[in-house]
Order: C-alpha cells, then sequence, then structure tokens
C-alpha cells in the first residue's frame, strides 16, 4: 500500500455502524401507484467492514446504494424506515445535510465505467473537482490528482490526467472512478456492481485492489453485485436479497457451504464458480481422437476490417488472424475469449453474414467464403443463429407466433394452418405454454424471448445452431435453466452448437469441445475437459484464475492467488 | 447430471444433490391489462383518451378541417354578404367575430377562408411526407453513395427557406395554390427525409433485422415488414408538427400580400387587411389571427402528446 | 482531419451552386414567357414598341442572350460582387440592397442575442426546477412560442405596447424604441426552436450516468447542471444554428413588413410585388449563402469543441 493516504478518521469511541438502515422501504411511483422495491430492509456496516449485498435483477440492491445517499432517480420514493449514515438521517433529510454526507462520508463508485464519466472533460479535473470539495487548496491539488491516481492503480497518471475518458479502456475508467470516490476521503464506499462491465481478468485485478485500498486505510466498503461468487470471495458478511427482501444473511463461508434459504441454494447451485467447490467441472469427457466428423470447418480465416475516425482518417483493424477450428457434428463446440477477441466476427463468417478477408469456411461439404448472399440462402436452412440480446432479438410489433413463424414464412414452407401447428410444437419444445402465442415481446421476460428466440431458430429444423453468448444477458437462475433446455434439444434433435462466450463457466456446463480465440487468433483448442483442466497456454489458464470463486475457501494453497501484494496495472491486454 | 472430473471433495456431492429451480420468471406476464398483437394501439389509445387537453386540440383541429370542407354547417351567413347597418361591429351574439368595414360578417369569411389554407396545407404536407418517406427510406436502406447524394439534394432544399422559396415561385407564376403548396411541400421535405433516415439506421442495425435476414428474409421483405412499422412512429408525429409549420408559411404569404385575390378571403390576408383598423376595430385582425393561433397550437399538442406516447 | 475540411467545404460549393440553379430554374424557366415578364416589370410595354427599341431594351436588362448565357452570367456576377440590376429601379442590386442591410443586420443581430439568453435560460430553468407544475409549465412555453405566427405576434404586441399603452413606436426605425417589438417578435420564435432543442438536449445529459457520479461527489444540483449539463447540452445543440438563421430571415421579411422597416425583408416583399426577378434572385442566394456558411462553420468547430472527435485515440 502506497504510504500517502492517510486512515479513516474514526474517532476513538465512536464505535457505532457507519451505516444503519432499520425498516427501510423504498418504491418507485409508475402510473400514479408506487411499485416497491425494497421491503423492511435491516442493515448494517461496521467501520472497516467490508459487506456485500447479493441479488439478481428485480432484488432492490441498486435502489439501496442509491437510497442512503439521497441520489434516488426522479419517481423513486422512501416511503418507510430511516438510514443512519455515521449518525446522519437521511431518509426526509433536506439536500444540504445529504450533500454535506456525498463525497465526504460516503463515496459512491457507480455501475458502468463506460458512462460513468463525463466525456467532455479532463480526467484531472473530474478528480480534481471531489478534492476541491474536501477543501483542497488551488495549488496543492494538481499534485494530489496525480497521488489519487496512483493510489487507484492507474499507470502513467501524469498522461491520463490529461486525457479524456474514452481514450481510457474500461479498467482504467473503473480505476478512476475509484479514484474519485476514495478522493473524498469517505468513511464508507459503496460499490455498484463494480465491475460486471469488464472483463473477468480485469475484474478480479480491480476488486482485488479495491478491497486491498480498503483493507489498509479502515474505510468501510458494501459491494453490490449480482455475482454471489465475487461477493464470497471478498466479503466479511453476505446479504442476499431477492425481489425486494433479505433472504440470509452471514459469513460468507457459512452461507455458502450450509445455506440455509431455498433460494441461496438456487444461487449457489447456478453460479457455476460455487457450484463445484471453486472447481469447474465440464458437463462432457470427449476424448480428442474419436471426436464425429466436422460439419463446419473454418480454415485460416482472416478478417481485416477498415476503420475510418471520425475526422477522416482511416487505418486497418485486424480482428481475425489465421482462425482453424473445427465443429464436430452431434456436439457443441465453444468459442471462449473475452471482448474485443474477434469471436463474434468469427460467428458471422461462420454463419455468411461477413466474409473473410482470406482463408475458407465449409459448411456441411460446400464452401460458403466467397458466396454471395442470395446463393448462400439455400443453406440458410441448415444454419440458424442465436442471438446474444433478447430484447433487441425480437421484433417488438410482431407476435410471438409471427416471430417464430417468419423463417417458415420467407422460405414459403407450409399453408397457414400448419405453421400455426408448427408454432405450437415449436413452443412446447422450449417449454413455453401456448399462449404465449399472441403475445407481444414486450409481456415476456428476459429468459422467455430468448425461449422464443431459440424456437425461432429452431423453425426450419437446421442442423446447425450459432450461438451469440445467448445466456450473457440473462440472470443466473435463468441462465441454467436455458443451458439445460439447449442440452436437452441437442440430445432430442441431434443439433450441432457453436456456442461463443467469454464465460468458462457456462462453456463447462454445456460444451464438449473448446477453442479459446485471444485478439483474433486461436491460442488453445481440445476437449473441454482436457482444456479446463491441463490449459496448454498461458492465456487460458489467466482465464481460468480469474473466475471468480470462494478462494478462501481453498486456503492451504501456498499458490493461492487472493494475495496480491501491490495494486496491480492492468494486464497489457489492456488499452 | 454433472460429472465432475476435479477429483473434488465432498462439497459438491452435497450442492449437486439440490433440488431444481424455481421458474422466477414466469410470474411476469400477468400484469398487463392488454395484450396481442393490437394492446399497444389498444394501450395508447386508453392513455389518450385519459387527456383533457388532447381531446380539445384533436376536436379544434377537426372542427377547423370539416368547417373547411362545409362552411354551411357551421355559419348561416355568406362570405359576400353585406350588412352595411352593421358596418364594424364588435364580436356580439349575431356576428361571432363582428363585421368589417363594409358590413361583412366576419366568421364566415374566416370559415369559408380555411378551405384554400387547408387544402394547400395538406398538398404541402403530403408531398412533404411522400417525398420525404421516399428519400429517407432510399438513403438510409442503400446507405454509401446513394445516401450521401440524397442527403446533398436535400441539403440543397434546406439552404432556400422555404417561404422564400415560395416567393420566387410566386414571383414567376403569380399566386396559385398548387404552386405555393409546392413551394411549402418542398421545404418540408428535409425535416421528414431525416428524420426517416435516421429511423431507418436505427431499426438497420437491430439484432431482430439481422435475425430475420439470417432466418431467409429478402432484403424487401425486411424493409416492409420489419423496417418501415418500427420505423413511422416519429414521422407520424413530425407529420402533425409540419402541418402547423405550413399552416403559418401559408398564412404569411397571404398576409405579405401573396395569397388569393379578393374577395377570397384566406386568413392572412384577413389579418393583414385588418390592420388598418387595428386602433379601432382591433377584432378584424386579431380574431382571425387567434383563429390560426390555436389552431397552430392543437396541432403542436397532438404532436407532442403523440411523441410522449411514443416513449 | 485536412480531409474533413476540405471535403465539408467541397460539399459546401456544392450545395451552394445546386441552390443558384434551382433559384435560377424558378426564376427564368417557370414563367411562361420571363422575357415579357421582366420587361413588364421595368415598366415596358413590349406590346407598344417598334421591334429595333424592343430588342434594344432587351439588350439593356441582357434578356436577350439565351438561358444558358444569362445562368452563367449571374453566376459569375454573383462571384464577383456584382448580385446584377435591378430591373424596377436600375440600379444595381448591390446598392439596392447595401441601403437596406444595415437595418436588417441590427434587428437580426438584436434578435438574436435576445433568443440566445431567453432561450438558454430558459431550458436551463426547465430542467433545474424541481416544483413539478412549474416545470411542465417552463417546458410547454417553447412550443407555445414557436406556435404563434410572426404576424400575429407583431400586432398583438402593436395592439397592446404601442396603441394601448403608447410605449413604443408601431412602425419606423428610429432609436432604440423601435427595435423592441420587431426584435421579440423574432426572438419570440427562434428562441423557442432554441429552447426546445436545448431542452430535449438536457434531459438526455441529465439522465446520463455521469451525472450521478457528480452528484455523488456533493455538488448541488444547479452546480452539477451548470458544469457538467451545459457542455454535453450545447453540444449537439448547435447544429440547429443555420436552422435559426433561416428562421431569423424569413421571419424578418414578415416582421419588416408590419413594423414598415426599411430592411432586407421588407425589400423582398416589395420586390415580388414587382416582380424584380434579379432582387428577388440575389436575396434568395443571399439567404442560401448565409445558411451554409454558418452550417459549414459549426460542423468545422464541432470536431474541435467536442474532445471525443478531437482527441481520437491514435490506434496502436
Amino acid at each position: 500500500m502506497t504510504a500517502t493516504l492517510e486512515p479513516s478518521r474514526a474517532e476513538p469511541g465512536a464505535a457505532g455502524p457507519i451505516v444503519e438502515i432499520s425498516g427501510l422501504d423504498v418504491g418507485y411511483r409508475r402510473h400514479r401507484k408506487v411499485r416497491p422495491a425494497v421491503l423492511g430492509l435491516n442493515l448494517s456496516v461496521a467501520a472497516g467492514e467490508i459487506v456485500a449485498i447479493v441479488g439478481e435483477s428485480g432484488s432492490g440492491k441498486t435502489t439501496i446504494a442509491n437510497a442512503i445517499i439521497g441520489l434516488l432517480p426522479e419517481n423513486g420514493r422512501i416511503t418507510a424506515g430511516s438510514a443512519l449514515v455515521d449518525g446522519v438521517e437521511t431518509v426526509g433529510a433536506k439536500e444540504k445535510v445529504l450533500r454535506a454526507l456525498r463525497g465526504s462520508v460516503v463515496g459512491l463508485v457507480p455501475q458502468d465505467p463506460m458512462v460513468g464519466l463525463n466525456p467532455t472533460q479532463r480526467i484531472s479535473s473530474q478528480i480534481a473537482e471531489a478534492l476541491r470539495l474536501r477543501g483542497l487548496r488551488s495549488d496543492e491539488i494538481h499534485q494530489q490528482v496525480l497521488a489519487e491516481l496512483e493510489h487507484a492503480g492507474v499507470p502513467e497518471p501524469e498522461l491520463r490526467a490529461r486525457q479524456y475518458p474514452h481514450e481510457l479502456s474500461g479498467g482504467l475508467r473503473q480505476r478512476v472512478l475509484i479514484a474519485i470516490a476514495l478522493a473524498g476521503r469517505p468513511k464508507v464506499i459503496v460499490a455498484d456492481e463494480p465491475t460486471s462491465a469488464l472483463d473477468v481478468t480485469v475484474q478480479k485485478r480491480i476488486l482485488d485492489h479495491l478491497v486491498g485500498l480498503v483493507r489498509g486505510t479502515g474505510i468501510s466498503l458494501m459491494i453490490i453485485t449480482h455475482d454471489l461468487a465475487v461477493a464470497a470471495d471478498r466479503a466479511d458478511r453476505v446479504v442476499v436479497m431477492q425481489t425486494g427482501r433479505v433472504v440470509e444473511e452471514g459469513d460468507p463461508r457459512t452461507i455458502l457451504v450450509v445455506p440455509r434459504e431455498q433460494y441461496t441454494k438456487q444461487l449457489i447451485a447456478a453460479a457455476p464458480g460455487l457450484a463445484h467447490g471453486g472447481r469447474l467441472a465440464p458437463r462432457y469427457v470427449v476424448d480428442r481422437g474419436s471426436l464425429p466428423a466436422p460439419i463446419l470447418t473454418l480454415q485460416g480465416v482472416t478478417k481485416t476490417f477498415r476503420v475510418t475516425s471520425p475526422t477522416g482518417g482511416h487505418h486497418n483493424f485486424q480482428a481475425l488472424s489465421e482462425v482453424s477450428l473445427n465443429v464436430p457434428r452431434g456436439q457443441t463446440h465453444a468459442l471462449v475469449g473475452e471482448s474485443g477477441s474477434g469471436k463474434t466476427t468469427a460467428l458471422r463468417i461462420a454463419l455468411g453474414l461477413e466474409h473473410p478477408t482470406a482463408g475458407s469456411v465449409v459448411l456441411e461439404d460446400t464452401e460458403i467464403s466467397g458466396l454471395s448472399w442470395g446463393k448462400q440462402r439455400p443453406l440458410r436452412r441448415q444454419v440458424q443463429l442465436v442471438h446474444q440480446n433478447p430484447f433487441a432479438s425480437l421484433d417488438p410489433k410482431y407476435t410471438i407466433k409471427q416471430s417464430i413463424i417468419e423463417p417458415l414464412v420467407s422460405f414459403k414452407i407450409g399453408d397457414r394452418k400448419a405453421r400455426t401447428a408448427r408454432a405450437k410444437e415449436l413452443l412446447d419444445q422450449v417449454a413455453l405454454p401456448t399462449a404465449y402465442l399472441d403475445r407481444l415481446p414486450t409481456e415476456l421476460s428476459g429468459g422467455q424471448r430468448q425461449r422464443v428466440a431459440i424456437a425461432r431458430a429452431l423453425a426450419l429444423k437446421p442442423n446447425l445452431l450459432l450461438l451469440d453468448e445467448p445466456v450473457s444477458a440473462l440472470d443466473v437462475s435463468v441462465q441454467a435453466q436455458i443451458l439445460d433446455l439447449l442440452t436437452e434439444l441437442q440430445r432430442e434433435l441431434g443439433l450441432t452448437f457453436l456456442f461463443v462466450s467469454h464465460d468458462l463457466a457456462v462453456v463447462a456446463q454445456i460444451s464438449h469441445t473448446v477453442s479459446v480465440i485471444s485478439k483474433g487468433r486461436i491460442v488453445e483448442e481440445g476437449p473441454v475437459a482436457e482444456v479446463f483442466k491441463n490449459p496448454q497456454s498461458a492465456y487460458t489458464r489467466e482465464l481460468i484464475d480469474a473466475i471468480p470463486r470462494d478462494t478462501r475457501a481453498l486456503t492451504a494453497d501456498p499458490g493461492s492467488r487472493t494475495q496480491d501484494a501491490e495494486p496491480t496495472a492492468d494486464p497489457p491486454s489492456e488499452r | 447430471m454433472t460429472v465432475d472430473i476435479s477429483g473434488a471433495s465432498d462439497e459438491s456431492a452435497v450442492l449437486s444433490a439440490l433440488p431444481p429451480l424455481q421458474r422466477p420468471d414466469e410470474v411476469r406476464a400477468s400484469r398487463h391489462v392488454e395484450s396481442g398483437r393490437y394492446g399497444n394501439l389498444r394501450a395508447g389509445l386508453a392513455q389518450l383518451a385519459r387527456k383533457p387537453i388532447f381531446i380539445i386540440a384533436l376536436l379544434y383541429v377537426l372542427f377547423v378541417i370539416v368547417s373547411a370542407i362545409f362552411p354551411s354547417w357551421f355559419s348561416t351567413g355568406q362570405p359576400y354578404a353585406t350588412f352595411p347597418t352593421d358596418v364594424m361591429q364588435p364580436p356580439s351574439l349575431h356576428h361571432l367575430f363582428g363585421t368589417d368595414e363594409i358590413g361583412r360578417d366576419l366568421w364566415t369569411r374566416v370559415l369559408y377562408g380555411s378551405a384554400l389554407t387547408i387544402k394547400a396545407t395538406i398538398t404541402a404536407v403530403a408531398i412533404g411526407l411522400v417525398a420525404g418517406l421516399s428519400f429517407g427510406v432510399v438513403s438510409g436502406f442503400y446507405g454509401g453513395w446513394v445516401d450521401a447524394l440524397i442527403m446533398r439534394i436535400v441539403d440543397t432544399l434546406l439552404a432556400i427557406p422555404a417561404l422564400l422559396f415560395a416567393l420566387a415561385i410566386i414571383t414567376s407564376v403569380g399566386y396559385g395554390t398548387i404552386p405555393v403548396a409546392l413551394a411549402v411541400g418542398l421545404g418540408v421535405i428535409p425535416g421528414f427525409a431525416r428524420t426517416t433516415r435516421a429511423e431507418v439506421l436505427r431499426v438497420k442495425t437491430q439484432p431482430f433485422v439481422e435475425a430475420a435476414r439470417a432466418s431467409g428474409a429478402s432484403w424487401m421483405r425486411v424493409l416492409v415488414r420489419h423496417i418501415l412499422p418500427n420505423s413511422w412512429g416519429p414521422v407520424a408525429v413530425l407529420a402533425v408538427l409540419d402541418a402547423g409549420v405550413v399552416i403559418i408559411a401559408i398564412a404569411s404569404l397571404s398576409f405579405l400580400g401573396f395569397g388569393a385575390p379578393p374577395p377570397a378571403s384566406e386568413w392572412g390576408t384577413l389579418i393583414s387587411d385588418g390592420r388598418d383598423f387595428l386602433v379601432t376595430s382591433w377584432w378584424l385582425s386579431l380574431l382571425p389571427g387567434l383563429f390560426v393561433a390555436v389552431l397552430v397550437l392543437s396541432l403542436n399538442h397532438i404532436s407532442k402528446t403523440l411523441q410522449e406516447l411514443e416513449r | 482531419m485536412t480531409r474533413y475540411v476540405i471535403g465539408r467545404i467541397l460539399q459546401a460549393i456544392a450545395v451552394l451552386w445546386a441552390a443558384y440553379t434551382v433559384a435560377f430554374a424558378v426564376l427564368y424557366l417557370l414563367p411562361s414567357n420571363p422575357v415579357e415578364l421582366q420587361l413588364a416589370a421595368a415598366g415596358v410595354d413590349p406590346g407598344s414598341l417598334p421591334p429595333g427599341q424592343l430588342h434594344a431594351e432587351e439588350a439593356k436588362f441582357g434578356l436577350d442572350q439565351p438561358l444558358i448565357v444569362q445562368y452563367f452570367d449571374h453566376l459569375g456576377g454573383f462571384l464577383h460582387g456584382n448580385l446584377g440590376t435591378s430591373i424596377t429601379q436600375d440600379i444595381p442590386v448591390t446598392q439596392v440592397i447595401g441601403n437596406r442591410i444595415g437595418s436588417t443586420l441590427l434587428l437580426s443581430l438584436v434578435a438574436g442575442v435576445v433568443a440566445l439568453i431567453a432561450g438558454t435560460t430558459l431550458a436551463y430553468l426547465a430542467t433545474y426546477v424541481g416544483v413539478k407544475p412549474l416545470r411542465l409549465f417552463l417546458s410547454r412555453l417553447p412550443a407555445f412560442g414557436a406556435s404563434l405566427p410572426a404576424f400575429l405576434t407583431g400586432l398583438l404586441l402593436i395592439q397592446f405596447l404601442s396603441f394601448k399603452l403608447d410605449w413604443l413606436p408601431a412602425s419606423g426605425q428610429q432609436g432604440w424604441q423601435s427595435l423592441v417589438m420587431p426584435a421579440i417578435t423574432i426572438s419570440l420564435i427562434t428562441g423557442s426552436v432554441l429552447a426546445q432543442v436545448l431542452m430535449r438536449s438536457f434531459e438526455e445529459v441529465m439522465r446520463q450516468p455521469y451525472i450521478i457520479t457528480a452528484r455523488a461527489k456533493g455538488l448541488s444540483r444547479g452546480a452539477v447542471q451548470l458544469k457538467h449539463g451545459l457542455r454535453n447540452a450545447a453540444l449537439p445543440a448547435m447544429t440547429i444554428l443555420g436552422v435559426i438563421a433561416g428562421l431569423t430571415v424569413t421571419s424578418s421579411v414578415v416582421v419588416e413588413t408590419e413594423f414598415t422597416r426599411q430592411g432586407v425583408g421588407s425589400l423582398t416583399q416589395q420586390a415580388v410585388s414587382t416582380q424584380d426577378i434579379p432582387v428577388v434572385l440575389a436575396i434568395v442566394m443571399l439567404a442560401a449563402t448565409l445558411f451554409v456558411v454558418i452550417n459549414l462553420i459549426v460542423d468545422l468547430l464541432y470536431p474541435i469543441l467536442d474532445p471525443r472527435i478531437s482527441h481520437y485515440p491514435k490506434a496502436a
């Protein structure tokens, strides 16, 4: 730890909790009614304690963060209860009182670093603002800005201070946000999903750094997250929430090993990093030598994009370099990589939506890399795509039935009766009630929409499904359901999957074989069991290590990676 | 179910004996009152019905349009009939808008004067809508040099203010409803073209368009069945708004003296004629002026309400 | 970057040239007999003159040349600052406009400043005010202002401020008092448009997550709106400046006529009445040039003002 960060000003004798919430009810006003988001919350955070609030979307966890410093959105209301921050009541408090607490007592690290910083202000001004509010003199500010950046682990602080947010990577931006929160020298930091928007390897470093900073200075930390493993890994206490209420609370070790509540058990079972004691447990074990013949082969595929900058200049961006992979028939082949690795580009080339700059793509013994879209059309019936975003992959004006049968309509298959029958059949296969046929996408949840997308993909009875991160936009409990559905469909219909994902644990649950891609190159490939147990490439090892899991349950392991002695910079793979 | 090859301890055995997950996401759908294909439309109409000012605005606009086509429904008099004994009368029950300097009933003249303006407005908006929509769709859909070319054409139309353009046409060929409607219509094309283009671009990149393509839909099908239905919202809002802009433009033209020749009683002409008597008989100018202003305000309000509904 | 600048300049020139062509076509091609039309405007009755004299009159106005020659003649003239000759008054258009441009410029400038201040303030307040009914009222005001036709507002102002209260003169352009009502009339429209765009921009910006970051530091709402909101909201609103200039030009035609001011706006009205084609052509081109130049300036300034574009990270 750097020595210039002073310890927090905990007065002796003020041993009370920094945050004390009792009976808090928070709701949102919509169409003249208040819909509750948090009900009867009791929570206290002691000085120097790290508390993790865990819940899925709709659990109310983010609402808490905003509520205690009075930053609820326009339609948010605190309808009951009290929240004492450093002994000051914030419920119903005047703006002046709240302002005195913000920054100097409570520091907020917001959720998405890509939009959390003012795009038209330099980094230094944004940090300086926080320092000025603390009362620093103008001549001290510049030096202190650099110091804060250093504490937060930002390399080359003089360079970064002068830059604008869009010139920094996501990980660096998050560190800047942490620096801003710390600059006010608060007593408690509230970190709202501090790393959800980042790649796994970056996540780990930043969380470790944050925890390290906080431990060394006696600041309390409230981590709000949907990832139980992230919480368990680092918190002193875990609070599990569901639909606005606290379900269970306690020491992470206790909760993980002997969970009392049903919901907690569900979360644990669904969190891939935890379900098996922190190990990746692949579902399938296959032998490299006895794989079925491939239905799809990419050979030496290269893709270069010409990128124009807004001011007119352009340069070449190499998305893929000599990528080769085989997708064995009847099995699932995963393509794993972080954001920007080129995995989505590879998928689009496999589908024929993009043409490779070089290399070949062979589908069912047909070379498709040179074919125009029109010529590829007959092949459409054999390959279908399931998109990542269930909220945008269905036309909002189409009923479920219309969306599902559209492929049939495009290929002029069957008459109206036949198509309706097929639609019902498909809904059945994805375990949705036939009553949903006449509904609109807005009436369905994310998981249900994804099922519809899968049903649509199956309409033409394809042999191969390409899935682009099909579960990453869904809650953990729903993820498991969809993965189970896919596995079942594969078994029933003999489908082949090419499954693109950044999440190793998800991959382990559904894939037979895997290719690991980094910066447009395949760095490793083989049966999942082999690759995950004995990774050959350094990158794969890094990915596996970065999976959040309760590493403390695995202590007494001298090679344990929880000890990050210094705040480390982001890996060179980051800009 | 899971094959654990990691040689893990008893922990995983305990956890793998857990009961299957519930389905929390089933609960959601029951909240909605309206569902199905026209659910959105029905919900929207219901919302509109609850807004009193919107209803009033809509009724007023309808009244103006109907009275333009059938003025005799709302006024018993004749626009050219004079009442020499009732010259320069302020508004009263007998003469709703008062009378002018030769005794004509102003209310009747206003109503009969609507016809030309309304006709011109509808023509102008139609021209703008059809041409602008086409430009925007072609531009957004094809991109590339087609897009660049069309946008430059649109820029040219934008560079010459619509009113000046109309004035230039009037200079050449004198007043005529069609030329004026054409000139003003050309002036509103850029708005429609840009809005449509922006919408098409926005929808074109949505995953559901790609999904339709991936499942075999032709570009034509995608355009007609997916892109257009999702794009027309903001265009409709703009159409109502531009109707107001067009009305002001046409009224301004007749105010400047370039309207239909007398004894036609276009609104702008009435207002301009009344200027000379402003001190003594304010109603001659101001009442027709208010008539127009309330019409434009109503259109603006309708447009804004529709826009909020869209969101 | 230079590619962008050159590209934009070339585009601007192309648009201007196209606008000229369209205007020329409307004024010289549309009429059934442009020669007769213009002669009549000059007060010459074509029927009453012997052919020789007729030809001389035509030559005097350059009307005997084929249209295409006239087209290039005028174009060349414009490029050299020669805006042609007024047919009705037989003096250079440059002179005709020159006599009047001062008045219009003054009015436009004053109206512009008022619109800028009023529009920005209104947009800021409408976003800042917490009391819901007041906020609703403020946010509806611009729509109201933009709906009132210029001729009506002018008349209402004259009625109340001039006739009823006798505070300000109803016509003419003597002294600053004569500027007040015309300026208000114009700025009501342009200010409303500006306010509407800014309001939407503000709303968009204040919804952004970085606003929460700023408030979490402990800044007051007003400070956040000013320091973080204004710059981010103003940038996209800059693109409307060209439209506002166009609106000012259009409104001044009506306003100057209404308030009997001797400006380019009222000149337009007169030129159209007397069918003085060269004057109309010159005015249309002036308006188009103004619009194009303003848009060009905005387009060139924008990348400099928006750090997301000026500080584009160089690719590795």
